[in-house]
């Protein structure tokens, strides 16, 4: 299996990141085309919504706004692996992460901001949306700081304006690598603009390294903050299936689950749609994998932690709420979501799966599937059966309006990622190349080492 | 006099290493070796931190007053609202209650930590910076680049020094 060489030509890393910004292959325009007209199908379905009302939506009370709400919080497990992931293993000197952080760190910051349309969505009268932000004012309407929504609203703000600083920071290094590369026209006026100056000076290299470090040690409780905050959403509500302590970790898990499934699909399409075969290598890839299998273990292990705890807490409302689940109306897509997050993964466990690229898009793509029923199988049964039998309604499906506004998010996701893609360097050059470096002093020392033996 | 610079381009870290050396050794009239000079290089090099010597970092200390302000900031802000008691009818709860302000309080913490952190980095950085008046763009590809800042007598000297180490490139501004 090949691996990043170690005397591959730092100009030739140059080179081949420069040309992902002017020469993908046909399918990128493919996915973009794609991605456009399932966002644009969700605009039309907005619109629609906006001027006709909830009503479209098919769904009433209790089951109101579940579906978006399960999106939202799907969309912000999606963006935990980016940043996170890097932070940590910047923190731990993982090498191997150095070709695949950036576009995991630009996946954060584009799930948050499709996540946060959802809350828009979910209000319906867009036009009050100013109403629900958390300042005092003059409305006599006080924001409630005991409240996770508010919570919720100032972990997610602060987690994607770091997260964009963190990605920017990054960046200013290969922003100047691309200034001097590329030939005159807007994007050299664009990249001259964000690369701040940068010269590569022992000075900045200093300041930037410590700041680097310092900014992804901020973000790593941050990013567990966010996801046990969106937990507490639920949680420390007192809704039959929400009201479970293990929730926060077991939303941390699957977010972190749900972001490294996603790691791998655009890890694959990356690889091939940018040529990055050299970079993107099948040793990162497995990896990632194993990585993977191991936070699929760890969300089913708490999968099993709620299940027993509902199973043995006597609290009758909660067990009849997971009885439903299991056999009501939402049986298949609660089954489905133990098939694709517990069962599916466990092809992760053999060698030969590990870096078959088919199979492995495959099953990130059934992994995300199954990580998107995990957060409407929470939501929604729990609407649908609470604490009121008259309340009781498993009948309700969302219109095509509502799922054309689901499908939308992830064309919306795919264009703003694309395009970022396309502007910006998705592999970092100067980490590869210290990549690269370290490798080599590595080899050096080894034969020097060999030699002294002898 | 007039100050002039001079630019020496490596194609490795050893051979830069060995001109600071030698710079660092010589005693050249009009030149400062800690103040005037000037190392560029495509990533981040540990050794050059090594060879150039320690020098401090302040970063750490804007993110200390932005973590601290942050979270003093928050705490106040939602304690100040929620003491605003006669708009908010608390029931006989705790006015300023302190779990669950501790959480905003912690996002307000990490928030200005790393906000203040990057102001910090621009600050300590010099960014944005404006064009050095020597720059090659091959520093950004692979070479390592040496910026010297000399006086107008200094400079044959300095030149011979990065000649004698085999430069791949020497550059001189022109003179004023």
């Amino acid at each position: 299996m090949k691996d990043i060489r170690e005397d591959i030509a730092w100009a030739k890393i140059n080179q081949d990141v420069m040309k992902s910004l002017e020469n993908p292959r046909k399918l990128y325009w493919v996915i973009l085309f794609l991605a456009l007209a399932a966002f644009g199908f969700g605009v039309g379905c907005e619109i629609y919504q906006y001027r006709t009302g909830m009503g479209v939506e098919n769904v009433n009370n209790p089951q109101v706004w579940g579906l978006y709400i399960a999106t939202f919080i799907f969309w912000i497990g999606m963006s935990h692996s980016g940043t996170l992931l890097s932070a940590i293993l910047h923190l731990m000197h993982a090498d191997w992460r150095k070709p695949i952080y950036r576009f995991a760190e630009a996946m954060t910051t584009f799930s948050l901001m499709t996540a946060g349309l959802f809350v828009m969505v979910h209000i319906g009268r867009l036009w009050q949306f100013y109403y629900s932000l958390p300042y005092p004012n003059d409305r006599g309407i006080w924001p409630n700081f005991q409240s996770p929504l508010l919570w919720d609203a100032m972990a997610i703000f602060t987690y994607l304006s770091s997260s964009v600083l963190f990605l920017f920071v990054g960046m200013i290094p290969d922003l100047a690598i691309a200034r001097d590369n590329m030939q005159p026209g807007w994007r050299q006026k664009l990249y001259t603009l964000l690369a701040l100056g940068w010269e590569g000076t022992d000075r900045q290299w200093r300041n930037f390294r410590v700041t680097y470090l310092t900014i992804a040690c901020f973000l790593i409780p941050l990013a567990v903050s966010v996801h046990s905050i969106v937990a507490s959403d639920f949680a420390m509500s007192q809704q039959p299936g929400w009201h479970v302590t293990s929730f926060p970790p077991y939303f941390v898990a699957g977010a972190l689950y749900s972001g490294c499934a996603a790691i791998i699909t655009l890890f694959i399409i990356l690889r091939y749609v940018f040529r990055f075969e050299t970079y993107m290598t099948l040793p990162i890839l497995k990896k990632i994998v194993r990585l993977t299998f191991a936070i699929a273990m760890v969300w089913t292990y708490l999968n099993a932690v709620e299940f027993a705890a509902v199973w043995y807490s006597h609290d009758e409302a909660s067990k009849a709420v997971l009885i439903q689940k299991m056999t009501g109306t939402y049986a298949p897509f609660w089954w489905g979501m133990i098939f694709c997050g517990s069962v599916v993964p466990l092809v992760f466990a053999f060698k030969r799966f590990q870096t078959n690229i088919p199979v492995l898009f495959a099953v990130s793509l059934l992994l995300n599937l199954g990580m998107w029923l995990e957060r409407w199988m929470i939501v929604a049964p729990t609407f649908s059966h609470g604490y009121y039998p008259w309340t009781w309604d498993h009948e309700q499906w969302p219109s095509l309006v509502a799922w054309g506004m689901v499908f939308a998010s992830f064309g919306w996701f795919t264009l703003l990622f694309m395009i970022f893609c396309k502007v910006f360097p998705s592999v970092s050059m100067y980490e590869v190349k210290e990549m690269v470096y370290h490798r080599t002093l590595h080899l050096k020392k080894s034969e020097n080492a060999e030699q002294g033996a002898h | 006099m007039s100050k002039r610079h001079l630019l020496a381009l490596y194609g490795n870290f050893e051979e830069a290493e060995a001109v600071v050396q030698e710079l660092r050794n010589a005693t050249i009239k009009g030149f400062d070796v800690n103040d005037d000079m000037i190392v560029k290089s495509p990533i981040e090099h540990p050794e050059v931190e090594r060879f150039l010597g320690d020098k401090p970092v302040y970063v750490q200390w804007f993110t200390l007053v932005g973590a601290l302000l942050g979270g003093i900031l928050g705490f106040s802000l939602i304690s100040g609202a929620q003491a605003n008691f006669y708009m908010q009818l608390k029931g006989g709860k705790p006015i300023v209650p302190f779990p669950p302000n501790f959480v905003l309080t912690y996002e307000m913490f990490i928030l200005g930590g790393v906000f203040i952190t990057i102001l910090g980095f621009l600050i300590c950085a010099g960014l944005p910076a404006k064009r050095s008046p020597l720059y090659s763009t091959k520093v950004s590809v692979d070479n390592i680049a040496i910026l010297v800042e000399a006086d107008e007598s200094a400079i044959s000297e300095l030149k011979a020094i990065f000649t004698k180490h085999k430069a791949l490139e020497i550059q001189e501004e022109a003179g004023k």
